[in-house]
């Protein structure tokens, strides 16, 4: 796949994929991890957001691309295990992101996810997968106990979908017009 | 070899990878490693950026702290002001208040000690209205048992008599009028000699030989010869020696703060009053040492006023 806006035909459906101009890319994933690492430190109940996970999300849902989708996931999921600290062995939030990059691209090749609504109910959708796989591979594979849902995770999906809302409004216009 | 159909591609390289990332965890719990390269290297290129956030947020919360967040500051200053205002008033008041608590308990002590003596407690409601005379007028009069020539004190020492009673209220010539007298004598070497006022903070002892050997600092004491006040009753300590003709100049400083007086006690009795007192050692010489001048003297000081 190259990087020039193409269009793809399923099932009548018309799916546009969007390219992005050189670098944007790259910069927000910087600037949201660096977000993610920092702004906690002044504000700690914004730790409830997982920007890492909403980039993941929007750059697969508009690329359409799997492979490039969990590649991203993947480097961004290893960045932030990197910058959790040494309790999260490094892999944990790798996985997750990379089976999110996929599924997000996958879903983004079949659906239009344009509108606000599809974006919300999307991304808490993949905030609870992203929780469970989590889940899941700190009990099998770690052998760590840990809750698979709570209230704290439920708030955190909804707070998650309802800024990726508006986060995503504002990356696109980091899109070069088709 | 078979090719892998490109609709598939995607799926192996996503197993290929979450397998390589389980690896990597698997080699992370068997070696108890945390991955320690890719860490350093992660932080080494994020800290950089987190130090200057660190910096810039700091400086952006100084500027916006001490710039243009002040909108309030104003107010809370007016506000500050005003409760640093209300909590000096009520320190000074619970200072006065408590001076006021150490005076009476002064005032109480000195009357258990004295429970023989009649007297009586009474707050001190006015003074002359002019610097000819040195007056105070008391709370307490004639209801109140007090008559004319009843010696008023405080635990301190003497302040002077009762020069009038009303019915409700008296009249106290202080010590330092020059027209006031009591009957004193030095504590150490008990020589006799009334002391006077004379106008001034600072009293006098008169009638003091030039041959009496006087010490500055010395104690001066009641005589009891006036027959107002009790022996031993304290009058002052000697502020300042000169010799005269006939008699020394002894400018004695009063035992009693006579500008500042807010209570005293009137001693409700014409009679000569003996006050116990705690037993000082006698000095034979010294009850000897009275000079003839100054027992007439002290007889001069009673007759004064």
């Amino acid at each position: 796949m190259n990087d020039d806006t193409f269009d793809l035909r399923i099932s009548e459906s018309h799916i546009e994929v969007h390219k992005f101009h050189t670098g944007a890319i790259f910069a927000t994933l910087v600037l949201a991890l660096f977000i993610q690492a920092f702004v906690p430190v002044y504000f700690p109940k914004v730790a409830i957001l997982d920007l890492p996970l909403l980039i993941t999300v929007y750059f697969g849902l508009s690329r359409r691309n799997p492979s490039t989708g969990l590649l991203l996931g993947m480097a961004i999921g290893l960045v932030q295990d990197s910058l959790s600290g040494p309790t999260v062995p490094l892999g944990l939030y790798g996985i997750a992101k990379t089976v999110i990059g996929y599924l997000a691209s996958s879903i983004g090749a079949r659906l239009d996810t344009e509108h606000p609504a599809a974006r919300f109910a999307l991304t808490a959708l993949f905030f609870g997968l992203h929780q469970g796989i989590i889940v899941l591979t700190r009990r099998i594979l770690l052998a760590q106990p840990e809750p698979w849902f709570n209230l704290h995770l439920a708030i955190g999906a909804g707070v998650n979908a309802i800024v990726a809302v508006f986060l995503f409004l504002l990356l696109d216009r980091l899109r070069k017009p088709s | 070899m078979v090719g892998i159909p490109s609709r598939h591609k995607s799926l192996v390289l996503l197993a290929g990878v979450i397998v390589l990332q389980v690896l990597l965890l698997a080699v992370q719990i068997k070696r108890d490693s945390q991955g320690r390269l890719l860490r350093v290297w992660t932080v080494g290129a994020v800290s950089p950026f987190q130090r200057a956030g660190v910096y810039g947020v700091g400086h952006l919360r100084d500027t916006w702290h001490h710039y243009f967040a002040l909108q309030n500051t104003s107010r809370d200053n007016e506000q500050l002001r005003r409760e640093n205002d209300t909590l000096k008033m009520q320190i000074t008041q619970l200072q006065s208040k408590a001076a006021e608590a150490d005076r009476l308990a002064m005032l109480l002590n000195f009357h258990k000690s004295h429970e023989n003596v009649p007297m009586i407690g009474a707050r001190v409601i006015g003074a002359s209205a002019g610097t000819a005379s040195q007056t105070i007028d008391l709370d307490r009069g004639e209801r109140d048992g007090i008559r004319r020539n009843m010696g008023v004190i405080t635990p301190d020492g003497v302040v002077g008599k009762v020069v009038e009673a009303y019915q409700n209220t008296s009249q106290v010539l202080l010590l330092t009028d020059k027209d006031s007298g009591v009957g004193a004598m030095l504590a150490d070497s008990r020589i006799q000699s009334p002391v006077g006022g004379t106008g001034e903070p600072l009293l006098v002892m008169k009638y003091v030989a030039n041959d009496d050997t006087v010490n500055a600092g010395e104690r001066v004491v009641t005589s009891g010869m006036d027959r107002i006040f009790p022996r031993d009753l304290p009058v002052g300590t000697v502020a300042e020696i000169k010799p005269g003709n006939p008699f020394k100049m002894i400018r004695v400083r009063p035992a009693a703060n006579l500008e500042r007086l807010e209570e005293v006690i009137v001693l409700l009795t014409l009679r000569p009053l003996e006050l116990k007192k705690a037993p000082e050692p006698v000095n034979p010489q010294s009850s000897a040492t009275q000079s003839p001048a100054a027992n007439a003297a002290g007889q001069a000081a009673v007759a004064k006023p």
